[in-house]
């Protein structure tokens, strides 16, 4: 059922003489001889390409909305050429009972040879009744699914860490994929949403090389977020002269300095933005002279104001940073000093005069 | 004939002053490199968090944060390497090199005297006990505030050192845990790490506080101590 390459090739107008041409060009360039051009020909003639299974939980499709705009390479070429996406409910004409079949279909032909891509994150609440995937709770479909998968993505921040439906108070026990599924290799895709190249390329590379790109301590593809924003922002120079945007739409707004001092999350937030950029390699926020709100790291939006540099620290129980906290406390301490330095002297200067002056009172 | 009525008061008035040698130089330069560490981590710190209004200008003209920034950097490794030469000091110095280090929490004594000290401070006793090196309360706030306060510091600190150096720097490598200790997110430890610079104040204020009551108010020497090494009994 799934298509081979040499078949994607043949769909798309290539000739066998150029198939055979170019096994045999690929065969010399890797030094292998004449002998393995009919090797690669026969590999790329039947083995089928690995399916990918795209599974939607509780999630807003931002991520579904990001990969369709990849421009390198091409949704459309990634969809219906590099990768075999098998099941993705959003973008797929099937539907209802034949649609779902597919999960199952998929499961047992490829067993253990399939990717399962997750986008948003299964609600464990009321034994996961918030989120309902044809008719059973998505928890289940999710496990099921990955049972049998070779490797797990996780989209997006949902998938990743939890995201809005997982920020305090979690009503319904929102929870990241890798808390649910823990035998499998899961790569994360943070991202509110992820940069429709990342994960395009993360795709990509795994149906290329066959394997899981290489990953960071918090499951990350390190080409893509090796890096902090900061670390390639292009107005980096800004931040390390001392020039910063005080206020919106001051001077140093219009003249593209540092965003630091509005909250800008660059230098903590892991993402290629400031590379790879948005929208065909148009713009990112910060080049649109708004700070990085900090999308694709663990629990944004529980980590305080997008607007501030020193943020709130929540486990106080009060809305109070680190410099109110820490100040206050200076303060007592200092006022502390002060009046124990105070009832020393005058029980010094008592103790002074009980001894010094004669007659006096003792 | 000054000179000799000079003598003269001396021989009538002075008392015998005696002195023992407790801390040695290495503690004592360590002591005050720290000491500048401190301040200059603790105002360039202060400014990475809230930055100096924006200079005027061209860029290329400046390096105002980079500046604060390399300083903020030098004194950090300064301090860490002098913090793991004192460790070194600990092992192979005298026995009051180990006070900041090894607690006597089993003895009973110790706990007692705590109390006693507290006591001191409150105005409840006349009379402090003479001590050669720290004090038990001075010693168990050394090791709280300082001991752990550093080692929590520089975990933090070179853990965002090493986010700039890339996860593959030997930063990265080390203390890159820490990060994903505190759940993942860099801003976290960012707050984490302010809240030191708070903590050291608190610290800092405390210490010269003490220090200079105690070396009016105590029957031994204090300041001078930390300079000279040798600690005076007044009576």
């Amino acid at each position: 059922m799934t298509e081979t390459f040499y078949e994607v090739l043949r769909r798309q107008g290539i000739s066998r003489r150029s198939f055979l041409k170019f096994c045999s060009l690929t065969a010399t360039s890797l030094g292998l001889g004449s002998a393995a051009a009919p090797k690669i020909a026969h590999a790329l003639e039947t083995k089928p390409r690995t399916p990918v299974l795209w599974l939607h939980g509780l999630e807003c499709t931002c991520c579904s909305e990001s990969f369709i705009r990849s421009a390198h390479p091409l949704a459309k070429d990634v969809v219906l050429s590099m990768l075999s996406l098998d099941y993705d409910d959003t973008l797929m004409a099937a539907a209802g009972y034949q649609a779902e079949a597919i999960l199952d279909d998929i499961k047992k032909r490829y067993k253990g040879n399939y990717i399962v891509a997750v986008e948003g994150n299964p609600p464990l609440n009321e034994d996961g009744m918030f989120c309902i995937h044809g008719g059973r709770p998505f928890v289940d479909v999710l496990k099921e699914t990955c049972a049998d998968a070779k490797a797990i993505i996780s989209w997006g921040s949902c998938a990743s860490w939890g995201c809005v439906q997982a920020a305090k108070p979690n009503p319904t026990r929102a929870t990241p994929v890798h808390k649910v599924i823990t035998d499998k290799p899961i790569i994360k895709v943070p991202g509110c949403p992820p940069i429709a190249e990342v994960m395009t390329a993360v795709v990509t590379y795994m149906l290329t090389f066959d394997k899981i790109p290489e990953l960071d301590r918090q499951g990350r593809p390190k080409m893509f977020y090796g890096q902090r924003i900061h670390d390639k922002c292009y107005r980096r120079p800004h931040f390390d002269a001392g020039q910063y945007v005080e206020e919106w739409d001051d001077e140093g707004a219009r003249k593209g300095y540092c965003l630091y001092k509005m909250g800008c999350k660059g230098p903590t937030t892991y993402n290629a933005c400031s590379t790879t950029r948005w929208n065909n390699g148009v713009s990112f926020p910060i080049q649109s002279g708004h700070g990085c709100i900090g999308c694709s790291e663990d629990g944004f939006w529980d980590k305080g104001s997008f607007y501030d540099r020193v943020t709130d620290i929540k486990q106080f129980g009060i809305e109070s940073n680190a410099d109110k906290i820490g100040g206050t406390a200076a303060a007592v301490t200092g006022a502390a000093v002060a009046a124990h330095a105070a009832v020393t002297a005058l029980a010094r200067a008592k103790k002074k005069t009980g001894i010094d002056i004669p007659g006096g009172e003792k | 004939m000054l000179a000799q009525q000079d003598a003269l008061e001396a021989e009538q008035q002075a008392r015998l002053v005696k002195a023992v040698y407790v801390y040695e130089a290495p503690v004592r330069l360590w002591h005050w490199v720290n000491a500048l560490c401190i301040t200059l981590l603790a105002i360039t710190g202060y400014l990475i968090a809230n930055p100096l209004p924006s200079m005027p200008g061209d860029a290329s003209q400046h390096f105002v944060m980079g500046t604060i920034r390399v300083i903020h950097f030098s004194s950090a490794y300064i301090f860490a390497v002098g913090f793991i030469g004192r460790i070194y000091w600990a092992a192979v110095g005298n026995h009051h090199a180990r006070q900041i280090f090894i607690l006597p929490i089993r003895s009973r004594q110790w706990w007692g005297e705590i109390f006693h000290e507290l006591k001191w401070y409150l105005f409840l006793v006349k009379e402090p006990k003479k001590y050669v090196g720290h004090n038990p309360l001075a010693q168990l706030a050394m090791f709280l505030f300082f001991t752990i306060g550093a080692v929590y510091m520089i975990c933090t600190g070179f853990a965002l050192y090493g986010e700039g150096l890339g996860a593959e720097s030997w930063a990265g490598h080390m203390f890159g845990w820490v990060i994903t200790a505190v759940g993942g997110n860099s801003q976290q430890v960012h707050s984490l790490h302010h809240m030191g610079l708070w903590v050291t104040l608190i610290f800092v204020m405390i210490h010269i506080y003490a220090a200079i009551r105690e070396d009016i108010m105590s029957r031994q020497s204090m300041i001078s101590t930390m300079i000279s090494g040798w600690r005076m009994f007044k009576d």
